[in-house]
């Protein structure tokens, strides 16, 4: 049976909490960062996961049983230029927040800082028609 | 069946499109369905009370067995007398009573009309789907009448609480029935009342089915809703508060109890609650100076009255609880539309402002007393009829003398505000200037006298109203055998109690010094309409709470839930179920060891970079280590295009930092955050590889895929680099899709700076920085 090696394994697990921490922060900037790091963590556990290493998959190059499984890295290769699109993407909106912000920091969302420091909400209901409420005041 | 209830849904519609030209008669419209109905099921009168049930089926959706059932049997016969009899006579009574040219009666007309086919189906419905739909659509209608045209703040709330409360009953109640059904294994009512389960899921079912029963029909402690209720116009109180929907409770009470009336987890709440709701709602009505108020607490006492006989589950229960459900239905309709009479001519319902009312009106008085005759239990009236029957019912010793004392308290009750409603309506009080009453017509008068008189024929013709109601108790399983039904018992208990609750019921009305001294003494737990006030700000509280707690507004505390829950929960999921692996490797090639250090420094150093560049270049190490990392792990083709999108993003991040800031801006606030973020973010991280090397391990050998592109290669897509050939020829069209991908990244990403740009260069600019900073100030 193959598994990840434990240097892999350490290796996905360190870049993943970098790139998860980094997808926390306040600064876009940052994060745009933190998602492009997730991007190649991901790459890396589809190649890693995807079988043993091995030569290179080239028909001419080797023989066949020691060639690497090819359906991952075809999957990786579009995952690659997919997280460039996403990551330029994301940099145009960070630019687009600085232009008109002033900044590039995710701030809190405003209405619901105001619905947490609303006050309690306490209407003491007139009394009903006829309600017990008469009834023993 | 069918057709009748199809028949009110159509006519509320018409009533709908022709209210403004027809106005008030609408409801005389409106009145002929619920007439014709009545006049149906009465014309197979002799079939039904033979005991043989109509029954009528339609399967809508056959594949999955779900089909409505309408069943006609004597106690939906006794309910129908009601809900179409009663019905037909209140809306003939509301186009009397309606002022011509009112506003709103279209929308009252057809929301009287869709209950009334509402109710027609609950009390029809066989199978437990049609009875809670129709049982919720009553709620509904409810609601919406009750709450009026939603101008005043009073039927809002009123309606609001009733709906809360018979709504949550509701609910409850259709996890009663679902249990019950899955217990029994049929939906259809009248089997599972054949064969009755039983078992401790049987009695969690019946319990939430109590609920439903004591929130629909207002026991204690539900009962505040309906007294709150009588904001709705008179008429619609006299058939949905008095006849009807209330009844509803009572009705599934009566449904039920063939089957259960002898399990403890049913009868006991039944008959507890019910006898406290007589007592605490006769004890309310003594109170009460608005005769409507006093009405609808004298019917929150007479349904727990119901409750106890319906609840009790024994054969003379059963027959003094139908019999008493006809005569309560006729006698309060009554009462609810002679205090309509009284408000509409007079222009008050009080008390205290009232006087004279019965010399000017005689003909009115003698209905109203006929009515509260029968509701006080006098003979010759169906009132008396039932009420001695009920006594009779629990004159076998044993818990049942608790019960009877109880009831015959309750009735002492019951009296006392009987002659409190004639003496407040029509008596001519000594201190009092006459109220100025305006004569009512045939059209108010007849309405009244129907029911009224009904309640003496019933009475008179004791062998009539055993014909109609004498089936149900006959299907009871439990408890002696009934006598008939009869207006002389011979000298016995019962009718030493009937004498008894007249004469005690005078001198409580005639000394209110003998209940007045429990005013303010009750204790405020036991307050139910304050309960219900804390209950619901409660819940508004909890909301906001949970809100304020959830919703932070912060992304990054949204982000950590997200991470914290989706990996936490699959992940433990995931441990439990998989074994790690057997043996550990170290590593497949010692250059990745070297390659791996070099990419965790990159990405930590990236973490802790205060100026933008240096994160920038860091992150790029991590791309370039990991586009290394796949040379040794056998992927070419993988690391040239790492390699060249990682020095396509360096050049655009260069691109873009040349107009920001050099450093970070937020440096104190990533510091103050570190170690919670840090520790979710391991967490999930940890769990991703776990899940790498758990989920590597399921790969046993080349899927035969790869195995047949690696063999087709050359022949068919004539390439030797397999990863190439699957990209470009044999998934050539996901290629198409991630170029598709790209093409609309670029073109989002050049709009966007683009238009930054423009707008930046824009001959406005102070104004749009002035905008600028305007946001800015409201984002903080």
């Amino acid at each position: 049976m193959f598994t990840i090696n434990i240097t892999m394994a350490v290796l996905l697990a360190g870049v993943y909490t970098v790139g998860f921490y980094l997808l926390m922060q306040r600064s876009l900037m940052r994060v745009v960062l933190g998602i492009m790091i997730i991007g190649h963590g991901a790459n890396l556990f589809l190649q890693a996961a995807g079988g043993p290493p091995g030569d290179p998959a080239m028909v001419a190059a080797g023989v066949p049983e020691n060639m690497v499984d090819p359906l991952p890295q075809a999957m990786a290769l579009t995952a690659i230029v997919i997280t460039f699109a996403l990551t330029t993407f994301l940099l145009a909106l960070a630019y687009r927040s600085w232009v008109f912000l002033g900044h590039d920091e995710v701030q809190d969302d405003l209405h619901d800082y105001r619905i947490r420091r609303l006050p309690r909400r306490y209407t003491k209901p007139d009394s009903l028609v006829g309600s017990d409420s008469e009834a023993n005041s | 069946m069918l057709l009748a209830i199809a028949l009110h849904m159509l006519v509320a519609v018409i009533v709908l499109l022709i209210a403004r030209r027809a106005g008030r008669w609408v409801f005389a419209i409106a009145a002929a369905v619920p007439a014709v109905t009545f006049a149906w099921v009465m014309s197979g009168s002799a079939a039904t009370l033979a005991g043989d049930a109509r029954v009528e089926t339609l399967s809508w959706a056959p594949k999955i067995g779900l089909e409505s059932v309408l069943r006609l049997d004597v106690l939906s016969f006794v309910m129908i007398i009601l809900v179409s009899g009663v019905g037909a006579v209140v809306f003939a009574f509301y186009a009397a009573y309606a002022k011509p040219g009112e506003r709103g009666v279209g929308r009252t007309a057809a929301l009287l009309s869709v209950f009334a086919g509402a109710m027609l189906g609950l009390v029809l419905a066989d199978d437990i789907f049609t009875l809670y739909v129709f049982w919720e659509l009553t709620t509904v209608c409810s609601f919406l009448l009750v709450g009026g045209d939603g101008v005043s703040r009073a039927a809002r709330r009123s309606a609001v609480q009733a709906l809360l409360v018979t709504a949550i009953g509701g609910l409850a109640m259709l996890g009663g029935l679902v249990l019950l059904a899955e217990a029994s294994g049929t939906y259809r009512i009248s089997e599972i009342v054949a064969n009755p389960p039983s078992g401790a899921a049987v009695n969690v079912a019946l319990v939430l089915l109590l609920v439903g029963v004591v929130t629909k029909s207002a026991q204690v402690p539900f009962h505040p809703w309906l007294p709150g209720a009588m904001v709705a116009p008179t008429p619609v109180s006299a058939y949905l508060h008095a006849a009807a929907m209330v009844k509803a409770g009572v009705y599934l009470l009566a449904r039920f109890a063939p089957g259960f009336g002898d399990v403890p987890a049913w009868w006991v709440p039944a008959v507890v609650l019910g006898s406290l709701t007589m007592l605490i709602g006769g004890y309310r009505a003594l109170r009460e100076t608005d005769l409507k108020t006093l009405l609808a607490y004298g019917t929150v006492s007479q349904l727990g009255f119901l409750t106890v006989l319906m609840g009790a589950g024994t054969r003379a229960a059963a027959l003094a609880g139908i019999t008493l459900l006809l005569a309560h239905g006729l006698f309060k309709s009554a009462l609810f539309l002679v205090v309509g009479v009284i408000d509409r001519q007079t222009g008050t319902r009080d008390i205290r402002h009232l006087s004279g009312v019965g010399r000017q009106s005689p003909a009115l008085a003698v209905f109203a007393v006929l009515a509260l005759a029968s509701m006080a239990g006098l003979p010759p009236l169906l009132g008396f009829v039932g009420k001695e029957t009920a006594f009779e019912a629990f004159t076998y010793g044993g818990t049942d003398t608790f019960v009877l004392v109880a009831i015959a308290l309750g009735s002492v009750l019951t009296v006392a505000y009987s002659i409190r409603f004639v003496w407040g309506a029509f008596a001519t009080k000594t201190d009092l200037p006459d109220t100025a009453v305006s004569t009512p017509g045939i059209g108010l008068l007849g309405p009244v006298a129907l029911p009224a008189l009904a309640g003496l024929v019933f009475g008179v013709a004791t062998p009539l109203a055993s014909t109609v109601v004498d089936g149900y108790p006959a299907a009871m399983p439990f408890g002696p055998e009934a006598s008939d039904l009869a207006l002389w018992h011979g000298i016995g208990v019962p009718l030493g109690l009937s004498v008894l609750a007249l004469v005690g019921g005078y001198l409580v009305y005639r000394y209110p010094a003998s209940w007045q001294w429990l005013c303010g003494r009750l204790p405020s737990a036991l307050n139910a309409q304050r309960g219900y006030e804390r209950a619901v700000t409660g819940l508004d509280d909890v909301a906001h709470k949970v809100t304020g707690r959830l919703q932070v507004g912060s992304l990054p505390a949204y982000l950590g839930v997200i991470l914290v829950a989706v990996f936490v929960v699959a992940g433990v999921g995931m441990i439990s179920d998989t074994p790690l692996p057997a043996e550990w490797r170290w590593f497949d090639n010692p250059l990745q060891v070297p390659l791996a250090l070099l990419v965790l420094a990159g990405a930590w150093a990236a973490v802790f970079a205060h100026r933008r560049i240096t994160a920038v270049l860091f992150a790029s190490v991590v791309g370039y280590g990991i586009a290394a990392l796949f040379i040794v792990d056998g992927g070419p083709d993988l690391a040239l295009a790492q390699f060249l999108v990682e020095s396509l993003t360096l050049v655009v991040f260069v691109f873009v930092l040349r107009r920001f800031p050099a450093h970070f801006s937020n440096l104190k606030s990533i510091r103050s955050f570190r170690f919670g973020k840090l520790a979710v973010a391991a967490t999930a991280g940890i769990l991703v590889s776990l899940a790498g090397v758990l989920y590597s391990g399921a790969r046993t050998e080349s899927p035969t895929a790869s195995q047949e592109y690696a063999e087709r290669a050359v022949s068919e897509a004539g390439a030797s680099n397999v990863v190439n050939a699957i990209i470009v020829d044999f998934r050539a069209f996901d290629t198409v899709g991630e170029i598709t991908v790209l093409a609309v990244a670029a073109a989002g990403a050049a709009s966007l700076i683009l238009a930054a740009q423009r707008s930046a260069r824009r001959p406005t600019e102070s104004d749009e920085d002035s905008k600028a900073s305007k946001r800015k100030e409201a984002s903080r």
